[in-house]
């Protein structure tokens, strides 16, 4: 099943970079039934990793209590052109998707 | 079931409003969502749905004209609805998307509508291609078609459908929408004939609805008004709707437009 | 409000398809752990306790900003700032959900202790940020209320 589209937005801010990372995923919990009664299984995203220029800056781990369609935002030092940011995710299925930018 | 629960509610609680320091107090949350929205990546889906080949003339909707010009796609949301003399009528967004799918990409009424509103899992293409075409209309005043004779009898009958009673309860969009200060449970129901209540409305749809995770659409909003009054649901893009359509948006003329939004 | 037009990077997304086609490494075959006990946990003192911080003081230095009442649950925007110096992560839980650990973020060298989310709350509810910095554990909570508008959807 391929992920959904990913976008990432980042923002020159006082001494740093303010990245902000849209994902399309269901994060269900396990909890919602669909209008035939079935429960729909637990899928959500459990890791989501933010690189500058191959570095790892950021690790979350995250729970089904994070909203549909997760958007992040998080804040990586200095911020210089040609800096390389990737954000990745990975779900509880094993499906992952990234994406990543160069600062202009 | 839902939707009954709801009736028994609209009867209890269709009650003044309280204190307007409520209404500010979502005002902070509508500014923090609007600033989180995943609305970006349902343009992003729309734009390459806008782009891809389908129908059995194996065309994109790449060519199709909006209102400026064939593929004119700034400002073309801004500008709707409008007459539009190849298909001798007024036409909101989503009936003049479909117009494109038939004409251009050669596909069927049904075809194109047989899911023209999604759901949470997967939104539907009319809902994709409205949230990108829309966004591309973002900051710009909005100015429908208003001096064309259609135009104004259009506006003209979507005035008389707005106050219009009908159906088993004897309800019109007035009902919900025609009084200052009434509200459905915790949400504040704006008069939809005053500028100023519907300007901020048509300024932000189609939007990003939190409480069901999905891109809802003006063609769809009608669709379940009319459900909810208990009436018979319009067909998609008819003359009702859009009629509808271009007395509010006629109504909001000259707000900017920001969205596509989120909405609860 | 929105800060659409203000792109400064030269975006190269790379989708699924770049994935499939073996031109990233998946983060899969990196070390990527998930805490499995310290999110089943069903009361906030369980989950810090399974985070190891279960001992935490209150700090003024831990800004949350969220609204005070939420039109509804669904998507609740809070943002999390540490002004504690030697900040390495952030936990955020939601007192009165059924599982209330909801993320926890660790900072390395490179990143300020800065996050800003959307959860899902099922009820009005405390919202807790714990930080640890320095081998100790900080924490700041705010109170959301959360309602429910309209007619069901």
């Amino acid at each position: 099943m391929a992920a959904g589209p990913m976008k990432m937005r980042a923002a020159l801010g006082a001494g740093y970079t303010d990245v902000r990372v849209l994902m399309s995923h269901p994060m269900e919990t396990g909890q919602r039934k669909t209008p035939d009664g079935k429960l729909v299984e637990l899928h959500f995203i459990q890791n989501v990793t933010v690189k500058v220029n191959g570095k790892t800056v950021v690790e979350s781990q995250i729970s089904q209590a994070i909203s549909r369609n997760p958007v992040f935002s998080f804040r990586v030092k200095g911020g210089a052109k040609g800096d390389k940011i990737e954000v990745a995710w990975l779900d509880n299925k094993g499906e992952t998707n990234s994406t990543e930018a160069t600062i202009a | 079931m839902r939707a009954v629960a709801c009736s028994a509610l609209i009867a209890l609680t269709l009650a003044p409003q309280s204190a307007s320091a409520q209404k500010s107090q979502y005002e902070e949350y509508q500014r923090m969502t609007a600033a989180s929205a995943p609305v970006e990546l349902f343009e992003l889906a729309g734009e390459a749905a806008w782009k891809k080949r389908q129908g059995p003339k194996n065309a994109s909707l790449e060519q199709c004209d909006l209102g400026q010009g064939a593929g004119v796609l700034k400002g073309a949301y801004a500008g709707l609805p409008r007459y539009f003399a190849d298909a001798d009528r007024v036409m909101d967004l989503e009936t003049r998307l479909l117009h494109c799918m038939m004409t251009l990409q050669g596909r069927s009424r049904d075809e194109a509508t047989k899911r023209v509103f999604g759901s949470a899992d997967q939104a539907s293409e009319m809902e994709v291609l409205s949230a990108y075409v829309a966004g591309q209309s973002h900051g710009m005043p909005m100015r429908p078609g208003k001096d064309h004779p259609k135009e104004k009898a259009a506006y003209l009958l979507g005035q008389k459908l707005f106050f219009h009673r009908a159906g088993p309860w004897d309800f019109s969009c007035a009902s919900c929408h025609g009084d200052e200060g009434k509200r459905i449970r915790m949400s504040d129901l704006p008069v939809l004939y005053k500028p100023q209540h519907v300007q901020p409305l048509m300024a932000t749809w189609p939007a990003y609805r939190v409480s069901t995770s999905k891109i809802v659409t003006l063609q769809w909003r009608m669709n379940d008004c009319y459900r909810q009054m208990r009436m018979p649901e319009p067909v998609f893009g008819s003359d009702t709707t859009v009629a509808l359509l271009t007395f509010m948006t006629q109504t909001a003329e000259g707000v900017q437009y920001r969205g596509p939004a989120i909405k609860r | 409000m929105h800060n659409r037009r203000r792109n400064l990077l030269q975006t190269a997304g790379i989708v699924a398809a770049a994935l499939a086609a073996g031109l990233l490494k998946p983060i899969a075959a990196l070390a990527a752990t998930w805490n499995k006990e310290a999110f089943s946990a069903k009361n906030p003192g369980d989950a810090l306790k399974s985070l190891g911080a279960a001992s935490a003081e209150a700090s003024s230095a831990i800004v949350i900003e969220a609204p005070h009442i939420a039109e509804n649950g669904a998507v609740v925007p809070v943002e999390i700032t540490s002004n504690i110096a030697g900040t390495t992560s952030i936990a955020v839980l939601i007192d009165k959900n059924p599982f209330p650990l909801a993320g926890k973020f660790d900072f390395m060298e490179g990143a300020l202790p800065f996050v800003k989310l959307n959860l899902k709350m099922s009820e009005s509810s405390d919202v807790r940020a714990v930080v640890m910095a320095g081998g100790r554990n900080y924490v700041a909570t705010k109170e959301i209320k959360v309602t429910i508008g309209g007619c069901g959807g």
